[in-house]
């Protein structure tokens, strides 16, 4: 029978090398994959993992995609560092699409110009409609004790199928030959670019901004630390006085406004306008990069880039592979299931017992 | 005489610590053989190897003079060995015999069983009702409960783990009688503990263990306390020299505090009365699980569901007020779980200074000044001694006994005006105990008020000046400690002071308080 028996001094080194060790698993179980489907290995895994940075096009598109996941991650990273299970960052997001969408679309006729304040009020739309959806939860949890696993990630579904009623009905296109989805958005309405010539928008800015301050107010701030105490040893927390219903508000509000905006984002960025589906599950891919990242502001901003190619790499092997569209989810898959027994194996020894 | 039990170098080691190391031990037939040691010595795990549920790494163990490998529980209950641990695995929802039944063969009749119950019952004067439900019982009846059920596999070696941590004296006095007759039967008794007096009362021979090797064979009936110490831990126990000092103003004063339970297993505490002055220590005797906990968290704002009124500091009513507000205004607390609730494992020792030092030498703008928490833990662990690799250890990288020297160091620190000790030399090794003691009297003879809870008689009688008893979520009168003996406090701890029969518990505090 194996076995599994606790380290007396797990390596530190190694809970570092855990991640990459992950993603260099996830690549050979790639290269097994493609092989059984009768694909050159080498050549498909190239594809997944070198085609989409190899111009600055490429890496733009990387950004594109990297923005939202980062902005999610870095908010559940504080989440779950304080034992929060925030599983809903997708319906917060979509709900940060409905209401930044709906900002957009009442001021948006042909005498506004948008501009910087029409589109930061949408953006913090964005992040208030996250903010809601995520409070939604963390009052059932608080009030009734509710288990915000289940809560949340139940509202993803009916924010999908909020927005999906929207864009069928009160938010339609008039002029849209009755398919469900919004007006385009003006120009002035969209997020300024920041490389000219690609659709990198100020999304990255933000996130990469949110990725600093989280990773300061985690390391240095005692709102952060009692934050993390209320996640490492509740009755340490309630010994010392940190009250965990404000651990409780504080991470679910961060984290849904941080999803919210990454909605808002969204739809004023690449998207740039209201469509059924604003998101290809960047609110779920989110909560694999929060862990490959160790739960670090900083960490995550290597996995939403693993994360980023994963997701590009997918859309390329559709379309040069002939892969169907599942390869996505199905490298996500790997990767989060190596990274766990990697860490299973680097604070376990395995033992073979009679 | 072929001895009942031999072990021959047995050895087991974990990846951090050797816990046995070449350790023989023989136990004869009808002797009652006593394993000394403190926390840590490796006393449990050579009980576990006994009684099979750990496998020893190498040595033989001998039953009856044949070699014999005892591969799990089930196969030492067949040999006749019977263990009563530390903690009891009962069922509350279930009768005593419905209990009992659970370890024996399916078709026990129970009628059957409650009628051998009775009768070994009555045999051993094991004063036990098979129909009663567990969870109506004390815990002195729910270790008889499970001194049944090892007696009715009718043992020829019965282990008892540390049986008296939870028992009041005149219970322990009941337990030795019936362990004195089974020995005369011929049943070898293996007796585990730390307490010097019980040991030399009842045990022949006693086996000494310190860091897992035995340091010692002896009959403790020829021994001193201090020779047995000196076994235990390689020196003899200092003194601690107490004396009167006059109490100041009262600090804590606890007035008609009363509790629902916060979970159906908690106690309720029911009308409590008691105060606590500058410059005194109040220590509350009990048997665990009596309500201290439930009190202490009141006490501490770790529960804020007390009447506001109920307890006050000063004048300042403080029931509903977050544990953190009373921090702020000097109060101070040392919990008896060190490792998750004093402390948090995974933080450093420097980062655990935050959980009770919250003001503006460690925390400024809502940042955390680090150098400021750096410099606090090296002056804790200089000043109390911590066995420590330096401010930057891991919590959990240290023993119980350091661990509990650097808590109670961050709360004497703080200069508190009313510090709440639960269990403070719980697991900790004789030199850090006295160590922690002498602090305690430390912090009283500079004005402080302190309240210590401990399950251990012998230290309340050591440092505190007055004595409160706890039975039953109720709280007895205070008595001085110069009037108080084992005996009286013995009672109490079974709920039966004065104050129950006419006098009310005020008026009698009052009494002692004035006389």
């Amino acid at each position: 029978m194996l076995k599994l028996e606790p380290r007396a001094h797990p390596s530190v080194w190694m809970s570092w090398l855990s991640p990459v060790l992950a993603v260099l698993l996830t690549m050979a179980c790639g290269l097994l994959l493609f092989m059984a489907v009768g694909k050159d290995p080498l050549a498909s895994l190239a594809v997944f993992f070198l085609e989409p940075i190899k111009d600055l096009r490429g890496w733009s598109e990387v950004g594109v995609k990297l923005a939202p996941l980062l902005l999610i991650s870095v908010g559940l990273a504080m989440c779950f560092r304080a034992n929060v299970f925030n599983i809903g960052a997708e319906g917060q997001l979509v709900l940060g699409a409905i209401t930044a969408g709906a900002v957009v679309l009442y001021f948006d006729d042909e005498t506004a110009q948008g501009g910087f304040w029409l589109i930061s009020l949408a953006l913090i739309a964005g992040a208030a409609g996250g903010m809601l959806w995520a409070g939604i939860t963390a009052f059932l949890r608080d009030r009734y004790n509710a288990n915000e696993i289940l809560v949340s990630l139940m509202l993803v579904y009916v924010a999908e199928l909020l927005l999906s009623y929207l864009v069928h009905g009160a938010l339609m296109d008039p002029d849209g030959f009755g398919f469900p989805q919004s007006r385009l958005f003006s120009d002035g309405f969209l997020l300024p670019t920041v490389l000219p010539g690609t659709r990198l928008h100020l999304g990255i800015i933000l996130a990469l901004a949110a990725s600093l301050i989280g990773w300061l107010y985690l390391s240095r701030s005692f709102s952060g630390f009692k934050l993390q105490v209320g996640g490492m040893a509740p009755l340490a927390a309630r010994y010392a006085g940190f009250s965990a219903r404000r651990s409780l508000w504080v991470t679910m509000l961060v984290s849904g406004g941080l999803a919210g905006l990454a909605g808002a984002c969204e739809i004023m960025g690449p998207i740039g306008q209201l469509t059924p589906s604003v998101s290809p599950g960047y609110g779920f891919a989110a909560i694999i990069v929060a862990f490959v990242g160790r739960l670090h502001p900083v960490g995550v901003i290597f996995s939403s880039f693993i994360m980023a190619l994963l997701y590009i790499g997918g859309e390329l092997s559709q379309s040069r592979l002939g892969m169907p569209s599942a390869i996505t989810g199905i490298f996500q898959g790997i990767l989060l299931f190596s990274l766990l027994a990697c860490d299973v194996l680097i604070h376990n020894r395995l033992r073979w017992r009679r | 005489m072929t001895p009942r039990l031999a072990l021959k170098r047995i050895t087991k080691q974990y990846p951090a610590v050797v816990a046995n190391d070449q350790v023989d031990l023989v136990v004869q037939p009808g002797e009652i053989h006593a394993v000394l040691g403190e926390n840590g010595a490796g006393k449990s795990t050579l009980m576990k190897i006994i009684y099979g549920v750990i496998k020893p790494d190498q040595g033989d163990i001998y039953w009856n003079g044949t070699e014999t490998n005892i591969a799990h529980p089930a196969a030492a209950r067949d040999l006749g060995i019977g263990m009563v641990f530390q903690h009891f695995s009962l069922f509350d929802t279930l009768t005593v015999a419905e209990n009992i039944a659970l370890g024996l063969p399916p078709d026990t009749r129970l009628d059957e069983l409650e009628r051998r119950i009775a009768d070994t019952a009555q045999q051993y004067g094991l004063e036990l009702q098979p129909q009663r439900h567990v969870h109506t019982l004390s815990v002195g009846e729910c270790q008889r409960v499970e001194i049944m059920r090892a007696l009715l596999g009718k043992p020829q070696l019965l282990i008892l783990d540390e049986p008296t941590s939870v028992l009041t004296p005149q219970a322990v006095g009941k337990l030795f009688e019936t362990l004195r007759q089974l020995a005369a039967e011929g049943c070898s008794i293996l007796y585990i503990s730390h307490k010097l007096d019980e040991i030399r009362a009842l045990c022949h021979t006693c086996t000494v263990m310190r860091g897992g090797k035995v340091t010692g064979v002896c009959d403790p009936r020829q021994e001193t306390d201090s020779s047995l110490s000196r076994l235990m831990i390689g020196a003899e126990p200092p003194a601690i020299t107490h004396h009167e000092q006059d109490a100041g103003q009262r600090v804590l004063s606890v007035r008609k505090l009363s509790l629902e339970k916060a979970h159906p297993f908690a106690t309720r505490l029911s009308d409590i009365d008691f105060d606590v002055h500058a410059g005194e220590i109040v220590g509350l005797a009990g048997v665990s699980g009596n309500g201290q906990q439930e009190l202490l968290a009141v006490l501490s704002g770790e529960d804020t569901r007390a009447a506001p009124h109920a307890i006050m500091l000063d004048d300042a009513a403080i029931g509903r007020r977050s544990a953190a507000w009373r921090r702020a205004r000097g109060v101070a607390f040392v919990p008896e779980e060190r490792l998750g609730r004093g402390a948090v494992p995974e933080l450093t020792l420097a980062q655990n200074i935050l959980l009770s030092h919250q003001s503006g030498r460690t925390v400024r703008r809502g940042f955390i000044r680090y150098k400021a928490i750096q410099r606090l833990a090296t002056d804790i662990i200089r000043r109390f001694n911590v066995r420590a690799a330096g401010p930057d250890a891991a919590a959990a990288s240290l023993s119980g006994g350091n661990l509990q020297k650097y808590i109670i160091g961050r709360e004497v620190l703080r200069q508190p005006r009313l510090l709440l000790v639960a269990q403070p030399t719980w697991g900790v090794d004789v030199g850090a105990a006295a160590q922690i003691r002498a602090e305690l009297m430390g912090l009283r003879d500079a004005g402080c008020a302190v309240l210590v809870i401990s399950e251990e008689l012998d230290e309340l009688f050591d440092i505190a000046d007055r004595l409160i008893v706890m039975a039953k979520g109720r709280v007895s009168p205070s008595i001085r400690r110069s009037e108080a003996n084992m005996d009286l406090i013995g009672q109490w701890m079974s709920g039966l002071w004065p104050g129950q029969t006419g006098v009310s518990n005020a008026t009698a505090e009052r009494m002692h308080v004035e006389a």
